[in-house]
């Protein structure tokens, strides 16, 4: 069914990518590894702007940035060039950003997302590089402010700003290509999504084709979700209201969830970007076929190769290889055990377990997985312990083989189910009597007798079978 | 034409205080460097092409491997106005 958008959302995104599995910088040898370290101690007369000093470009970041645009399936530019970016603000230690301005080096990409009626594709408008401006804390509240303290280790870090068209529909459509994104940027090994500040957005929403606005400071995927939702609320009361939305910048408090008019009186004019004359045109186009020859398998491609080599659902595959390490993961225990089998037990149970917890799949091992599916196929305990101790293992640690022994849980011999149903059918004459009499609840009855008898190590459903099969004979 | 407002404005962009004196004369001074771009652009570029750079050099690119940073007091040294290892700039916002 297709969806009709009812308010005329368009949603925008700009996601700014850190490139922090990079050693040093974009333009300066420092290292990118301060997030445990002290304030502005990897810096140097680059990163500070001190005066005379000159940049020189990380080629990595390049081809890093060359990567990011195959991957959304742009097209890489034939040559450019980065440009100053004019603004005083006390995180841009030189007064200006270095970033690209008209020759982004790539543009009019594409992804495809899950969208409200089925696949969507969002158009990627140009990923371009730039640096990151260091970090500013208020001292006191913001409104009480006494100053403000500046932290430049992040200064001049590599940066891959993502602009997407206006495609999206809904938050929930945003929230997605965010995922998606992430993913994407994870299978290419460009950047730990996992550490502070790797990604940040800012998205633009307009409804029903009028002014935008720009949401600012959004840090998480639930949080550009929540953001949005507020946005358009905010834009429709507006309207309702008889008032129109103008176009202007606003900012995210996450923690009130709510988005604040921010006054600028910068336009973009005001940015005055000219050429940057310390750093020299790049022409890196005829390095496209041998960096698009280091892409590694992507998500989309992944996710089809899973059904036709494994056999497995759509469903299945999606689950597997939206996460790289979940893939991976997959594939390893895919070796040792046969896909049938052991695709549902990993992309259901497993992943459902670990989501439920917000884990992610390196809280388990591969071998514990492999232990526990051959346990179960050689019938050694029953698909419900086989969960039991997934669950433990997530929860208190410890291996599949000793969580088993402790737990008591190998299943029960044959012949001890089978005394055991013959032993409850001899103590439960009543229940037998209004069994066979036609009353089906009884069956339930002497069935959990069993179980309760064999200390729930019994498998039900063949504890059930071997009490039909007595009460037949 | 500049006017005496967009000096200030250009002013109040490079966090530079102008005063009204200064705007005016300045404005003058600014008119008369845009004159001089009027007669460039007199001049035919249709076949030229656009210099973004002064030097002939493409690609000039470094290795990713990791040289010595400052030290924080070295990154400090220059700075009267400083806070637990950070540089300290007047409240914003
Ligand atoms: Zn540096």
């Amino acid at each position: 069914m297709a969806y009709h958008n009812p308010d005329g959302v368009m949603i925008g995104l700009e996601i700014h990518v850190q490139l922090n599995k990079l050693n040093t910088k974009m333009f300066c040898g420092c290292s990118t590894k301060y997030h445990n370290d002290e304030p502005n101690s990897h810096v140097c007369p680059v990163c500070l702007g001190l005066p005379g000093s000159l940049p020189v470009i990380n080629e990595k970041a390049v081809e890093a940035a060359m990567k990011i645009g195959l991957a959304l399936n742009c097209e890489i530019v034939p040559q450019t060039q980065f440009h100053r970016k004019n603004y005083y603000y006390p995180d841009l230690p030189k007064g200006f950003q270095t970033t690209q301005y008209d020759f982004p080096i790539a543009s009019e990409g594409k992804v495809f997302i899950e969208g409200e009626d089925g696949e969507h594709v969002i158009g990627i408008t140009r990923a371009h590089m730039e640096e990151d401006p260091g970090r500013l804390l208020h001292i006191g509240s913001i409104d009480k402010s006494k100053g403000t303290m500046i932290d430049y280790n992040r200064s001049g870090m590599a940066l891959i700003e993502i602009v997407s068209e206006p495609d999206m529909r809904s938050p929930k459509e945003a929230r997605r290509f965010l995922d998606k994104l992430r993913n994407i940027i994870e299978y290419l090994d460009v950047c730990d999504t996992t550490l502070e500040g790797a990604m940040r957005f800012d998205a633009n929403v307009s409804i029903g084709g009028g002014s935008r606005a720009e949401v600012k400071n959004i840090s998480s995927h639930k949080g550009a979700e929540r953001a949005l939702l507020f946005e358009i609320v905010r834009q429709k009361n507006l309207l309702r209201r008889g008032g129109t939305v103008v176009q202007e910048t606003r900012h995210f408090d996450e923690a009130r969830g709510v988005t604040i008019s921010l006054r600028t009186k910068e336009q973009e004019h005001d940015y005055r970007y000219f050429p940057e004359p310390d750093l020299v045109p790049m022409r890196v186009a005829d390095r496209t076929a041998k960096v698009a020859e280091t892409l590694p398998e992507l998500p989309d491609a992944k996710r089809e190769r899973f059904t036709k080599e494994y056999g497995m659902a759509d469903m299945h595959a999606k689950a597997l290889t939206s996460e790289i390490r979940t893939a991976d993961f997959y594939e390893e225990v895919a070796a040792k055990i046969d896909a049938k089998i052991c695709t549902p037990w990993v992309a259901d149970v497993l992943k459902g377990e670990l989501n439920y917890r917000d884990l992610t799949v390196e809280s388990f091992k591969v071998d514990d997985m492999v232990e526990i599916i051959e346990m179960v196929t050689q019938d050694k305990i029953t698909e419900k312990s086989a969960v039991d101790v997934i669950r433990a293992i997530l929860d208190s640690g410890g291996s599949a083989t000793d969580i088993v022994k402790e737990k008591g849980l190998i299943k029960v011999e044959d012949d001890v189910v089978s005394t055991a149903v013959l032993e409850v059918i001899k103590e439960n004459e009543a229940a037998v009597t209004d069994y066979l009499g036609g009353k089906e609840q009884s069956l339930n009855f002497l069935v959990g007798q069993v179980m309760k008898k064999t200390r729930g190590r019994a498998d039900a459903v063949q504890a059930r079978e071997m009490v039909l099969a007595s009460l037949n004979k | 034409m500049i006017t005496k407002d967009e000096v200030e404005h250009v002013g109040w962009l490079a966090r530079i205080e102008i005063d009204e004196q200064d705007a005016d004369s300045y404005a003058a001074h600014l008119n008369t460097v845009l004159e001089y771009f009027g007669q460039l652009d007199e001049v035919d570029m249709e076949n030229v092409d656009p210099t973004y750079h002064v030097m002939d050099v493409v690609n000039v690119f470094r290795k990713d491997v990791v040289t010595e940073s400052l030290t924080q007091e070295e990154a400090l040294e220059n700075t009267k106005s400083r806070q637990d290892g950070h540089f300290k700039a007047p409240k914003i916002m």
